[in-house]
């Protein structure tokens, strides 16, 4: 019979707790930056210019093909070699994840903006209103809706992809359980701990999606 | 001296690639004139009707609104009107109605009002309520459009363009998608704003409303305008072959 013993990995509860707020922080700036990202890309994608359709894509591509680990690692090993400076591994990472979740994020954007009909553009055009104003007060307004489900959907598993910045030694919540486990050798106890937490933090998050898209489905 | 005309279309062609829809027309709508177009489908009617609100950009030719010279662009520039001025004064209602689903009725009636005119919220409601008294809805302000028939919702998408107080109102075949038991609700509106003296262009496939309603009647067949006159003239006794065999069809 295994013999629990939590006692002495709660005694490093400040390193759990000290991860967990920097997984939090790491989520909520590449998800604020993502939006960003993932704006500029789909009105990019929707664009009348070739040039920038193209761009965008490419960049999509480029994110959406290749695991999010050999991208952090590149981003740290590989590009500070081709531009000759170092970069803080804070910044390596956070600019990966924004990125990688906003080439998702564009792809959900652009799809919530196509799902509406184009009747609509014509309707707010046809009151005298610009391409802009017809996007803000009459296509937004009703493409959020149909983006909220798949947007909730890829923010949650943005939160569990932070858990790869331990690569290179960001201290977010797996690392740090990685710390307490190799300072205990309670590895049952720490990642256990680890993997509560995630779900406490993201199980609330799944039961809203669940309850938005049903009470979308009510309202058709 | 005649009337001067309000919108003005000078050898107006529209092609897509290789198609050529639109072969060269020439009309003048004078204020206060309706104007009925009937025509085969394909025959490029609705086109051209989207084309007098720049909702298509011809391709080449000349259009004019009050005189002054109309460019795709949104914005006017020196001398000539913007597509979006152009919008302001020439209304425009669709087949599909197109109703706004997330804002009320109310709502979809003063969106145009409080962004493209800035109009102050108690001003653009006032006139809202206005409006949908005028086309009998009243009662259904705080309605979503989902919960409007067919014929409630077309109504209320007239009423939105109304919101906007435009000379010239363009109807683009409004009662083909109804069921048949509510059109009449919907051409009793058209019938009271051609009585009240606006300026309109339908389409239409209502030969008899056509003949009642219009001043002129208008049949564009293949691209170009292949007979026009007073309805009695164009409904009773078509010249060309192929107006009358468009027309037999409607009265077999």
């Amino acid at each position: 019979m295994y013999n629990w013993d939590f006692y002495t990995v709660f005694q490093s509860f400040d390193l759990f707790w000290h991860g967990l707020l920097t997984t939090f922080l790491y989520t909520i700036g590449s998800i604020g930056f993502g939006i960003v990202i993932g704006l500029v890309t789909a009105f990019a994608r929707l664009s009348k210019w070739r040039l920038l359709r193209g761009a965008a894509r490419t960049y999509q591509e480029v994110f959406r093909c290749t695991p999010l680990l050999v991208q952090i690692m590149w981003a740290y090993y590989a590009l500070p070699m081709l531009l000759g400076i170092s970069i803080p591994n804070w910044i390596a990472g956070l600019a990966t994840l924004s990125l990688y979740v906003g080439s998702f994020y564009g792809e959900i954007f652009r799809g919530g903006i196509n799902a509406i009909d184009k009747g609509q553009r014509e309707a707010a055009m046809a009151v005298g209103m610009s391409g802009g104003q017809a996007m803000r007060h009459i296509i937004m307004p009703q493409a959020v809706k149909k983006m909220l489900p798949a947007f909730i959907n890829q923010s949650v598993i943005q939160v569990k992809n932070t858990s790869l910045l331990y690569a290179i030694s960001i201290a977010e919540l797996t690392y740090m359980t990685y710390i307490v486990n190799s300072e205990t050798y309670r590895p049952l106890e720490s990642y256990s701990i680890a993997a509560i937490m995630y779900f406490a933090m993201l199980f609330p998050l799944t039961q809203f999606a669940d309850y938005f898209e049903r009470r979308m489905r009510r309202s058709d | 001296m005649t009337t001067p005309s309000i919108l003005s279309v000078r050898a107006l062609t529209k092609s897509y690639g290789e198609l050529e829809v639109l072969k060269g027309i020439d009309l003048d709508i004078t204020p206060g004139e309706v104007i009925a177009i009937i025509g085969p489908s394909g025959s490029g009617k609705s086109t051209f009707i989207r084309c007098l609100n720049m909702m298509e950009v011809p391709t080449s030719g000349s259009f004019k609104f009050r005189g002054s010279h109309v460019l795709p662009e949104f914005k006017d520039k020196a001398g000539t009107l913007g597509a979006g001025t152009l919008r302001r004064k020439v209304g425009m209602c669709f087949q599909h109605f197109n109703l706004f689903p997330h804002l009320t009725v109310l709502d979809n009636v003063t969106k145009g009002p409080r962004v493209v005119l800035k109009e102050s919220q108690v001003e653009a409601e006032a006139h809202a309520r206005a409006l949908l008294a005028k086309v009998g809805l009243a009662d259904k302000e705080n309605y979503y459009p989902s919960k409007l028939s067919g014929g409630q919702k077309q109504r209320v998408a007239i009423a939105r363009s109304l919101a906007m107080r435009p000379d010239v109102m363009l109807f683009d075949e409004v009662t083909s998608a109804l069921d048949p038991e509510l059109v009449s609700e919907v051409l009793q509106v058209v019938r009271d704003l051609a009585e009240g003296g606006m300026t309109m262009v339908l389409v239409t496939h209502e030969m008899a409303f056509a003949a009642d309603v219009a001043d002129r009647v208008i049949f564009i067949d293949n691209g170009v305008i292949a007979e026009q006159g007073p309805p009695q003239e164009v409904m009773h006794s078509p010249q060309s072959e192929r107006l009358q065999q468009f027309l037999q069809r409607f009265h077999a």
